[in-house]
Order: C-alpha cells, then structure tokens, then sequence
C-alpha cells in the first residue's frame, strides 16, 4: 500500500446511502403508523443498530480496517452495556422507592397535549401554577 | 511517514496480536492524524452514551409520564399534525450529508481538487441547515413552554434532557461546519497540492485530512441515528 489512505469504488457508497435513506424511511414509519410496546422498540432497535453498522463499516471503513485498530475502539465501547446494566438496576431502584416513600395517594397532576390550542385552558383550574 | 515493514502485515486475529505487540506503531497503515480522531471520537462515544444512559435513568425512575415525542414533535402542514416531521427532514439532510463527505473523501484521494472542495462545502452548507432546523425547533419547544427545569407536557426532566442531547449533539455539527468550511477553503485554493502552511499549526497538510474530517462527521451522523432512535422515537 503505498499511500495510507482508503480508496473504494463509487458504487459501494452510493448504495449504502441509499440503503440509509431507505432503513431511515423505515425508522420513521414505525412512529408514523403508530406501532406500540414490543413491536416498536424492537424494530427501532434493529433500524438503528443497522444504520449504525453500515455507517461505521462503510463510511468510516471499518470493514477496510486493521483488526488492532477495529479491537481498540470497540472493546471499550462494549464495555458501555455494563454501565447501562448497572444504571437499569440504580433507575429501577429509584423508582421503587419514590413509589413507597413519595406517593400521595393524590390523583396525578394533568398534562397538557401538545398542539391543542386550549392547553393554557386545561391548566387555568389547577392551583400548583 | 509510510509503512516500510518487510515481513508481510498477517490478518485477522494473529495480525492483532502483532500489531498490538510491536514496535513503534501499533495502528499500521493508519496515519497518526487519523488514529488520533479514532482516539478522540472513542471517548466522544463515551460523553453521549453518559447522557443517553442519564436519559433513561431519568425515563425509567420518574413516577411521571413521559411526554409524547411523537406528539410534541409534531409539525402543523395544511392543518393536519404530522409527527415528527421537522426531526425525519433533519436525519434526512444528515445522511445526506454523510453521503456527501464520503465521496469527497474518494475526490480528495484522487486529487480531484475541485470536486472535492464541491462536496465538502455542499456538506458544510447541509450542516448548517441541520442547525438552523434545530435552532428552529428549540425556539418553537421554548414558546410552547418546555424548558429545562418544567414542561406542560410531562415528566420535568424531559426538558433538561432534551437541550443537553440535543444541545451537545447540535455543537458537535456546528464545529464540524466550521471546520468542514475550513479545510474546504483550503482545498480549493490547492493547499493540499502547493504544501501551503497552515495558519495555525505551520504543517504542510495532506488530503487524508479529509478522511480525518470525515471521520467526525460520520460520527456526528452516527450520534444522530442514536438521539433519533431514543430520544425521539422510543
């Protein structure tokens, strides 16, 4: 190799751009037709791990590089699921107890819906404003 | 600067292995600019996945509900609400201009100066609409009340969350334009070509430094497809 940088044929990213804009176009109609519970985050899940596969292989050249170099940025990044487990446990924990020791009994506050032009009305017959 | 090595470079595992354990370089036939970037964006990755982790400690504790995004993104075109409208044009200008940076890249390599410099302003230009749609949308949140310590809508840490991720997600392109602006002046006026001196580090710069911007770009891109899946869509 005698220059360092990475070179590869149009095609190759023409067509991961493409394929970008289609999982995108998919990502966004799960919201837009409304998919709840499982079905939604599994599929925002997998839409989102896709267009981050093929950006970080593809775009950044992942698949076209050095395995040390490969080893080094994603070792430590996995280490991040960790972090995530032990925050899942502290934020569950949390929730618990704000359940046992803070609640009320009180009925909960209500909540505007966004864009409804009578929104300032729904809050006028609350006192906590 | 080249990699000179006589014993052929092995693969895979065992090529690791002996990167990892030789002398001088461990990243071979990477350039000392680009491992750096590879450095920086490594605990880039950690600051966002420290707010995303934060987000969903947040989320997952509050005894209150969360704020619809899909509702309180949407966007009002002819009198019928569309959800999340601004935010898929957003992603939309991102990956194109992720499109973009990657075949500057290639122009860059080959030399092709003019084309190169071309691609890299039309993907400064696409970055700073992602910005002006972003400030666009903070200034529309604002008037509707959500602010960082309450909203009308829901939980109160739904305000606070959404301008740090998508303020410190936002600052990331913002210096990306700049510098994208930046190297691509120097493109086009052949810096790369003459060995013209920077104005700040008084190096000769080479074209690979376009890999290296285009490496943080397609991270910033990469950081959206995050923001995008949680923050906005779950």
């Amino acid at each position: 190799m005698a220059e360092e940088g990475q070179e590869h044929p149009i095609s190759t990213y023409l067509w991961v751009w493409l394929l970008l804009f289609v999982l995108s176009a998919f990502s966004y109609a799960v919201d837009y037709v409304g998919f709840q519970g499982f079905t939604r985050w599994s599929l925002v899940l997998l839409f989102m791990f896709l267009k981050a596969y093929f950006i970080c292989a593809v775009f950044m050249h992942m698949v076209w590089e050095r395995m040390a170099l490969v080893l080094a940025l994603f070792i430590p990044t996995f280490s991040i699921i960790v972090f995530i487990g032990i925050m899942g446990f502290e934020s569950d924990y949390t929730q618990l107890s704000r359940k046992v020791f803070f609640d009320t009994g009180k009925p909960a506050k209500v909540y505007a819906v966004p864009h409804s032009k009578s929104h300032s009305k729904d809050h006028s017959d609350e006192e906590d404003h | 600067m080249t990699t000179t090595s006589k014993v052929p470079l092995k693969d895979g595992i065992e090529g690791f292995v002996s990167d990892w354990s030789s002398d001088q370089r461990a990243f071979k036939g990477v350039p000392w600019g680009k491992a750096m970037m590879w450095i920086f964006l490594l605990s880039d990755t950690f600051i966002f996945s420290i707010f995303l982790i934060s987000y969903m400690t947040a989320r997952w504790s509050t005894v209150e509900p969360w704020p619809n995004t899909s509702e309180v993104f949407a966007l009002t075109v002819n009198g019928v609400s569309v959800p999340l409208l601004l935010i898929a044009i957003m992603t939309f200008i991102l990956i194109t201009s992720s499109g973009t940076m990657a075949m500057a890249v290639r122009s860059g390599y080959q030399k092709k100066r003019r084309q190169a410099a071309a691609l890299l302003y039309l993907t400064a230009v696409l970055g700073l609409s992602f910005v002006g749609m972003q400030a666009f949308e903070w200034s529309k949140l604002i008037e509707e009340g959500i602010r960082p310590w309450d909203n009308p809508f829901g939980a109160r840490q739904f305000g606070s969350i959404f301008f740090m991720v998508t303020g410190f997600h936002g600052f990331h392109v913002s210096v990306g334009v700049i510098f994208l602006f930046l190297i691509a002046r120097k493109v086009q006026r052949g810096d790369y070509d003459t060995g013209r001196r920077g104005f700040f580090t008084w190096q000769k710069g080479r074209y690979e430094i376009i890999e290296t911007m285009g490496l943080y770009w397609h991270f910033v891109d990469l950081v959206w497809v995050f923001i995008f899946a949680f923050f906005y869509l779950w």
